[in-house]
């Protein structure tokens, strides 16, 4: 938490702010993040957590639903099967103490009995029956095979008789090559030895009563010994006497339930129970698909959904921090811009002070020179014999000359400090942009710029910020300065846009401006000048021109130049 | 105007009062040139002018309130006002309160007496007290 603590307040409190007032892109990069992360963590963290609840109360409420029907029909199978065959052992045993062993021991007999239990049990099956004495040897035998004097003492089944009194057998071909279970049952005799019962059961039967009428198709239901070995043909695993591909359930006296994966890969539920006193464990098996149908369906939906909402939610948090970000940014540099636009003006007005005191201090020894100048003049004119008259007067008129040149300097920043102050007043554009241009006329002399200037008849003269239009006016005109070669072209044209509008336009021939730059110019620290431009003059440019109520046009093409138009109304609307 | 032009020229520069003085006398201009608003008053008050030239930047009493005072005492008076400073406010100033006319430094002096001569043909003769 410390760590979460220690990223989210370095996003939230961006980097200190440069030296030219501008918080780095990147800053705003991890705000962003950071909003991303927040939001997204405690919106998506609920309902996720929700959502992976309701996953698990539906997923085991649709198991139970969805594994109940099964258990029951389980375990009525496991009831009529574990009847069956104790019907079969009760006909035998009241057989045993009905009958004394020398009635039952003849061939005769058992056939006439054999003939009465089926009668008796309406499905009685039983195919054939035998008397074994206590040394294993099949005394009488009735039946399809000739299985007397047959001894059994060396078999396991005859020592678990003779232990545990009763046996039921795995189902087993034989000699008969048709599936078949034997049941047998001991009886002590009065004489201390003990004789044993053997029927044999056909194995059909065993299937009939697992029969399950209207079980669905991808169902099954059968039996297996305790080794696995299909005692009932499978609809799933194949015939009688075949291995199933499924651990054998572990023993347990009720029903079980496990889901399992087969031997195709496929997901099921098996139920399964023990039949009591026989090798049969009962098997149902249902594809999880077919059970768990109304889940999966159920479960689609519900990833659909959180999908769905954690897409919108991260849509709209993206779009929101992004937005956020956006203004927040936007904010920051307008404010920067208006930092730097004051900062700016406030660097000009101490310019322009300063040249004006210097201006006006130099104005009068100026005036004296002048005066004195002028004195010399006169007195070498009123004078014929002067020597040296011509040159005298030529030298004179050099010192007036340049007196009158420091006096155009000296107005001229006068006239730049004057204007410092917002104030409103009748323009003439064209005097503006002379003394504008003033200030860079030797620039173009010493660069053999050429600049010309066209104004078209009937400009009006518009009511506006002399300062700020000079500002205006140099910004561009020391752009197009700059992006000219040495003997280049600028034009200045004032022309009436409409009537009441005035159009000044400044084109060069210059290096022009890319398209994908253009749509940016405006744009606060925005510069190609990387280094050397704070990429503020012109987007104070624009604020200036759209204070005035005017607009700038701008048009260019990369090798031909560029051509900004300076929109004025004639009259400042605020 | 028969007789010579009188011209009192106001300025806190000595050397260029001295020099704008002999150049007037050269053109034939009875130019009196003194350095400080009170001299003027005082030169004013001695003597008629035909018409004043004033700096507006002055130690001491400034070019405005030696006008305002000179305007006070001989209403007739002509004043051109002469400064270094081309400020908006000061013209204006100087203007209501009675100049005729404002010259910005360093004026030529052929220029100067253009106005000088223009102010007083036009506004007739001054007042001599």
């Amino acid at each position: 938490m410390p760590a979460l603590r220690g990223i989210l307040s370095r996003a939230f409190n961006p980097d200190p702010q440069g030296p030219d007032g501008r918080i780095p892109a990147r800053a705003y990069r991890r705000l962003r993040w950071a909003v991303v992360l927040a939001t997204a963590t405690v919106s998506l963290l609920p309902l996720a957590v929700t959502t992976f609840m309701a996953y698990v109360l539906y997923r085991s409420a649709l198991q139970d639903e969805a594994v109940r029907p099964m258990t029951r029909l389980t375990l009525n199978t496991k009831r009529s099967l574990e009847l069956f065959l104790s019907e079969r052992r009760s006909t035998l045993t009241f057989l045993v103490y009905d009958r004394s062993f020398g009635e039952l021991c003849s061939s005769a007999a058992l056939t006439r009995v054999i003939s009465n239990m089926n009668r008796s049990l309406e499905v009685g099956a039983f195919v054939d029956l035998g008397l074994i004495d206590d040394d294993g040897e099949q005394l009488c035998y009735s039946g399809p095979y000739p299985l007397e004097g047959r001894n059994y003492s060396n078999q396991d089944w005859f020592a678990e008789v003779e232990r545990r009194g009763t046996y039921t057998s795995d189902v087993f071909l034989g000699f008969r090559n048709s599936p078949h279970f034997a049941i047998a049952i001991k009886h002590d005799r009065e004489d201390g030895g003990f004789y044993v019962v053997r029927a044999t059961i056909d194995g059909e039967m065993l299937s009939e009563q697992i029969l399950t009428p209207g079980l669905p198709s991808s169902d099954d239901v059968f039996l297996i010994n305790r080794q696995g070995v299909l005692q009932s043909p499978s609809r799933r695993y194949g015939e009688i006497l075949t291995s199933i591909p499924l651990p054998v359930p572990h023993y347990s006296p009720s029903v079980e339930v496990a889901e399992l994966v087969d031997g195709t890969d496929q997901r099921i539920f098996v139920s399964s129970a023990y039949i009591s006193n026989s090798p049969f464990v009962l098997v149902q098996v249902k594809p999880a698909a077919q059970a768990m149908g109304r889940w999966f369906r159920l479960r689609s939906e519900l990833i659909g959904f959180v999908v769905g909402s954690a897409a919108l939610i991260l849509g709209v948090i993206l779009w929101g921090s992004a937005q956020f970000v956006r203004r927040m940014r936007q904010a920051d540099e307008r404010r920067a811009t208006l930092l730097h636009q004051v900062e700016y003006t406030n660097k000009l007005a101490s310019i322009g002070r300063l040249a004006a005191g210097v201006a006006h201090e130099i104005n009068n020894p100026l005036a004296i020179i002048n005066e004195k100048a002028g004195l010399l003049r006169d007195l070498v004119e009123a004078n014929p014999d002067t020597p040296n008259q011509g040159r005298l007067l030529a030298t004179v008129e050099s010192v007036l000359r340049s007196v009158q040149r420091c006096k155009t300097i000296t107005h001229r920043l006068l006239g730049f400090a004057r204007h410092m102050d917002i104030q409103t007043e009748t323009i003439d554009l064209e005097g503006l942009l002379r003394e504008v241009l003033g200030f860079l006329e030797k620039e173009a002399e010493y660069r053999n710029l050429s600049v010309s200037f066209r104004v078209a008849e009937g400009v009006p003269t518009v009511i506006s910020d002399r300062g700020q239009l000079q500002q205006v006016f140099l910004n561009i005109l020391n752009n197009a300065f700059a992006a000219v070669t040495d003997g280049g072209d600028i034009a200045i044209e004032i022309a009436p846009e409409n009537d009441d509008v005035v159009a000044v336009t400044i084109a060069d021939d210059g290096i022009g401006i890319p398209r994908e730059h253009l749509e940016r110019i405006f744009e606060p620290f925005f510069t190609t000048k990387e280094g050397s431009g704070t990429g503020l003059g012109l987007s104070i440019t624009y604020g200036i021109v759209k204070k005035l109520g005017g607009d700038i046009r701008v048009a260019s093409e990369v090798g031909h130049g560029t051509r900004f138009t300076v929109l004025l109304p004639r009259e400042r609307r605020v | 105007m028969g007789s010579r032009l009188r011209l009192l020229f106001v300025d806190d520069e000595e050397e260029l009062v001295s020099a704008v003085i002999e150049r007037l006398q050269l053109r034939g201009i009875d130019g009196v040139g003194v350095t400080s608003g009170e001299e003027a008053l005082r030169r004013l008050a001695d003597g008629p002018f035909d018409i004043v030239v004033l700096d507006v930047k002055m130690p001491g009493l400034g070019g405005l309130e030696v006008l305002r005072r000179m305007k006070h005492h001989h209403p007739g008076v002509k004043v051109i006002l002469l400064t270094g400073h081309g400020s908006v406010k000061d013209t204006e100033l100087g203007l209501a309160l009675g100049a005729v006319a404002y010259l910005q430094k360093p004026v030529d002096l052929d220029v100067l007496l253009d106005t000088v001569r223009s102010a007083v043909e036009e506004g007739g003769p001054s007042e001599r007290p």
